[in-house]
């Protein structure tokens, strides 16, 4: 297929059948996952800089063996104790890694809009949006949609329960344009102090009672509760939320039999899902992770190919 | 693109098959070191045509795999649009076995090259041989193969399509015009 995405800031401009054919891609190249040399020269060349501005472990991790297992060349640029502390800006941070040639920008900030400002301000390099602010995380939509399409043959009219904390998550926006997209049934659950107004944009029921939410979905997706929001006064406590929305093996016995449990990680055990459930049967969590570098892969290849 | 002629029947390709299959058993002597690997797509069904043959001829077990050569392709960067990926899959560990390579057509030699590459990041075989069904000469590489199904003299202008029934619902090789 002709393939017009050169960046990826947010799922939104993207069409069911370019995620159908970038699962595909990363099918195949999950293989190489399995080879005593993990590694193709496809991208042998390409400079992509690993742009962070918050902290964070698995994404850029992924996006790092994804990159090598490419071949591409690869620096890692993190806020702290970069010029980023000695005050310069974003935009002038940005072209001052495009001098240095740089073909990519993987970039994580905590300002919405973070990825879509620097693709405006960038000539030739290609953005990826690892996340910024509460927004978008869109590979990990892209990597929890590839996980359930390996346990489901089509996604959709499945059912989808997110529970946790909406608002503040960029993982839950991105998954709910996503699964919609697939044409998933898509449904959340949580404290009403934790939900966004915006729910009818995204085409999503809202149910108080996870109960009602988790009955006969087939993907039971957990986020991760921050602590700092209990401080906030966003809910009672950690014990609280566990008792009222957590994961337990009570709850997910509502969901349908062989539903997949999803989680993006890191997990809080016994805040929103019980051990029991995290290490269980139904749980693809770790599988997620491997994921991961899968679909970075064809991301990256599908995106940095091709003549400029 | 215009269909110029037809160089090669179903009849024929079955024969030329044949013939390749039993060139492959001599020079091996018979399989068990050996194994088929076709690069995808064509040479992954001519591979599997050949195992059939071997089998009917020696009641043989034959190993057949499959190679993927894209992510090894030297053009990734000149191509407009990013070829698709398919999979590679060879049941067993090449160290020590001896490889032929099966494709449809050999031309630049820049697949094999690129196939050659794929290969030894999968493990060291004591040897690599290659087989195709048509060589087509204007080699840039230095690439010779050790089977040939037929010689075909080619300008550069055109294009020798394989065609085999489990993609394109019949067994033949033609020759066509680039178009405009």
């Amino acid at each position: 297929m002709e393939w017009k995405h050169k960046n990826l800031i947010d799922l939104d401009c993207w069409e069911k059948e370019e995620i159908l054919h970038l699962i595909d891609q990363a099918g195949n190249m999950e293989d190489l996952l399995n080879r005593p040399i993990k590694k193709v020269p496809a991208l042998r060349g390409k400079l992509i800089v690993n742009l962070f501005f918050e902290p964070s472990t698995r994404t850029r991790v992924s996006f790092e063996l994804a990159e090598k297992m490419l071949s591409a060349d690869v620096v890692n640029w993190s806020a702290s104790g970069s010029s980023t502390a000695k005050g310069e800006t974003l935009r002038d941070t940005a072209w001052t890694l495009e001098s240095m040639g740089a073909d990519a920008i993987v970039v994580r900030h905590g300002a919405v809009g973070a990825a879509s400002y620097l693709q405006r301000k960038l000539k030739h390099a290609a953005v990826f949006n690892a996340g910024d602010g509460a927004h978008a995380h869109p590979t990990q939509a892209l990597l929890d949609i590839y996980t359930a399409s390996k346990h489901y043959s089509s996604l959709e009219g499945l059912r989808i329960a997110i529970v946790g904390d909406i608002v503040h998550s960029r993982v839950a926006r991105s998954n709910m344009i996503g699964f919609r997209t697939m044409g998933c049934d898509v449904v959340v659950s949580g404290p009403k102090t934790l939900m966004p107004p915006e729910l009818d944009y995204y085409g999503v029921r809202y149910f108080k009672d996870p109960r009602e939410a988790v009955k006969g979905a087939n993907i039971v997706y957990l986020l991760r509760i921050q602590r700092e929001r209990q401080e906030q006064g966003l809910f009672p406590s950690l014990d609280e939320y566990f008792k009222l929305f957590g994961a337990d093996e009570e709850l997910i016995s509502l969901a349908e039999k062989d539903a997949l449990i999803m989680h993006p990680g890191p997990i809080n055990r016994r805040v929103e899902i019980d051990s029991l459930v995290a290490d269980g049967p139904q749980s693809v969590i770790l599988e997620q992770v491997r994921s991961g570098v899968a679909v970075r892969m064809a991301l990256l290849y599908l995106c940095l190919g091709g003549a400029r | 693109m215009k269909e110029k002629a037809k160089i090669m029947s179903d009849d024929e390709m079955e024969r030329v098959l044949k013939r390749l299959a039993l060139e492959i058993l001599e020079k091996n002597k018979g399989m068990s070191n050996s194994l088929l690997v076709g690069i995808q797509r064509r040479g992954n069904y001519l591979a599997n045509r050949l195992k059939q043959y071997m089998r009917e001829m020696e009641q043989e077990k034959v190993i057949t795999g499959v190679l993927d050569i894209t992510l090894y392709r030297d053009d990734l960067s000149l191509l407009h649009d990013q070829p698709v990926v398919h999979s590679t899959g060879i049941p067993v560990d090449i160290t020590g076995k001896n490889v032929i390579l099966v494709d449809d057509v050999l031309y630049t030699g820049r697949t094999v090259r690129a196939a050659l590459d794929a290969l030894m990041d999968l493990g060291r075989p004591s040897s690599v041989q290659l087989c195709v069904l048509i060589d087509r000469g204007h080699r840039e590489l230095p690439i010779h193969p050790d089977f040939v199904g037929k010689k075909i003299p080619t300008s550069k202008n055109e294009i020798v399509e394989v065609r085999v029934v489990e993609l394109d619902g019949v067994d033949e090789v033609v020759i066509c015009e680039r178009g405009e």
